[in-house]
């Protein structure tokens, strides 16, 4: 049976394309305001950063701000688990690493993800997307443009590049949402969990066996001996975490945005050229995902003038950091033409998203062909009826039926 | 202009790249940004104080290059 989900914590609420009313107030008083999270005598306090200034302090001070989760700390576990403890499902995801022994990992996995590297997944994604097009053809029109599109474009993209074979994706995909899936029981996603985690570790070991050219194979051949499978098998969760609802996300909201604001997407079926610079304003607009990992202050700090204590919790929001007029003239306007700005939908610092690259090129490649194929695109239902998606840690869409 | 990168504080994004790629390359072995030249043509001033800006590891600073009087003014105006 699915949880009821209680009230969502008030850095993740949004209102259609922007961040929900409350959050917004709260951001108008102070850049940094404590914040209770939690249902009921459970609650804790932690301090919401929305200022853009301040969320690039604390993103840019991985010295003073730890993303590691402490467990020797915990209520009523104090003392029990040594300072440097980490359960084995967390092993290799980086974002719960702090330097160095970050930068060891993420040494290792940066050339996996230049610039260049990524460019040589275009035929495939390209492929992808035109076999996902042909599939809405056929399913429409009306057709659900998230089923049919987004979910499954994102999905096969990360399998191309972990290197999952096409026989497994289905399956594979499935149990990685189950897992990531916070509207089922703690049991049956750790049951989900379980098996992706069991055939990450099969793949893993075929790959140490005999290495091909994909980023696995890669990354055993060049620094087999620097990353354990426990690792990487972290690394590869953690790809398929932070890229299936982000990606999922950004095509569906992005489309729907497109949809609601006819001259500048017939600015932008003249110009396709374009594109890359509308995905960077789609990305500061919509900015996806709620916040990063929680940091915790390793000492007394003060942020956006708020003296924050050592111990003490930060949540920052990215999407409100992203609609600060600091960063851009009136940021809650969409606004393909402006300069391309600074915003944070991919963190900052040390953290920053490892797949950027991948996610930029591949929304621009999804907006293309959409845009392409679909001449007459348009919404199926009333846009009041489009259903957004809540309760995930990356914004989006439940379903976004398009004619066309 | 003179651009001088921090290859510690670079975290691999690539965006200077993207960006400029007449100023900027990206290392195939570790990810990391380097310099196609020190001192780029003046006509691409704005684009690279552009990717100063937004580089997510703040690894780019601009200084006056001190060669030309092109080169004094637009670092003045930073």
């Amino acid at each position: 049976m699915p949880r009821r989900p209680g009230p969502a914590p008030v850095h993740t609420r949004r209102s259609r394309f922007d961040p929900a009313a409350e959050l917004r107030r709260l951001a108008a008083e102070r850049p940094v305001t404590r914040i209770g999270v939690g249902p009921g005598d459970s609650e804790e306090y932690v301090w919401l950063v929305t200022g853009y200034d301040a969320v690039r302090q604390v993103l840019g001070d991985h010295v003073r701000f730890s993303t590691r989760r402490r467990f020797g700390r915990a209520a009523g576990t104090a003392g029990t688990y040594p300072d440097d403890y980490r359960p084995d499902d967390m092993i290799g995801q980086l974002m719960d690493y702090d330097p160095p022994e970050h930068t060891r990992l993420r040494k290792i996995l940066t050339p996996e993800f230049t610039v260049r590297r990524i460019r040589r997944l275009r035929p495939r994604i390209e492929e992808i997307v035109a076999d996902r097009l042909d599939a809405v053809e056929r399913a429409g029109p009306p057709a659900d443009l998230v089923e049919q599109f987004a979910a499954p474009v994102s999905g096969a993209v990360l399998c191309e590049l972990i290197g999952v074979p096409r026989d497994d994706r289905d399956a594979f995909l499935r149990r990685a949402r189950h897992h990531l899936d916070q509207g089922r029981g703690r049991q049956a996603r750790a049951a989900a969990g379980a098996a992706f985690s069991r055939y990450l570790a099969a793949l893993i070991a075929g790959q140490r066996r005999e290495p091909d050219d994909g980023f696995l194979g890669m990354l055993v051949r060049d620094h087999g001996a620097d990353v354990t499978d426990k690792e990487l098998r972290g690394v590869c969760v953690l790809l398929m975490l932070a890229g299936l609802d982000n990606i999922s996300g950004m095509l569906g909201l992005g489309t729907l945005v497109l949809l609601e604001h006819p001259d500048r997407l017939a600015e932008l079926r003249a110009d396709p050229g374009a594109v890359g610079r509308t995905v960077e304003e789609l990305l500061r607009y919509l900015t996806v995902p709620h916040a990063p990992t929680p940091r915790t202050a390793l000492e007394d700090v003060t942020v956006g003038g708020q003296l924050v204590r050592a111990g003490e919790h930060l949540v920052v929001s990215l999407p409100m950091a992203n609609r600060d007029p600091v960063l851009t003239a009136a940021p809650d306007r969409f606004d393909p033409a402006r300069e391309p700005s600074a915003h944070l939908a991919f963190g900052h610092g040390v953290h920053h998203c490892l797949g950027a690259a991948l996610a930029r090129m591949e929304l621009v490649i999804g907006y293309t062909a959409l845009l392409r194929r679909f001449p007459g695109l348009r919404l199926a239902v009333p846009a009041a009826e489009v259903p957004f998606r809540l309760h995930t840690t990356a914004y989006g869409l439940e379903r976004l039926p398009v004619a066309w | 202009m003179e651009v001088r990168v921090d290859r510690d504080r670079c975290v691999g994004s690539g965006l200077c790249m993207m960006h400029v790629p007449a100023v900027f390359d990206q290392s195939e072995d570790d990810g990391k940004v380097l310099l196609a030249t020190a001192h780029p043509d003046p006509g691409l001033a704005r684009s690279v104080r552009g990717a100063a800006g937004r580089c997510p590891g703040r690894a780019i600073s601009l200084h006056d290059g001190g060669t030309d009087a092109a080169g004094r003014a637009e670092s003045a105006r930073q």
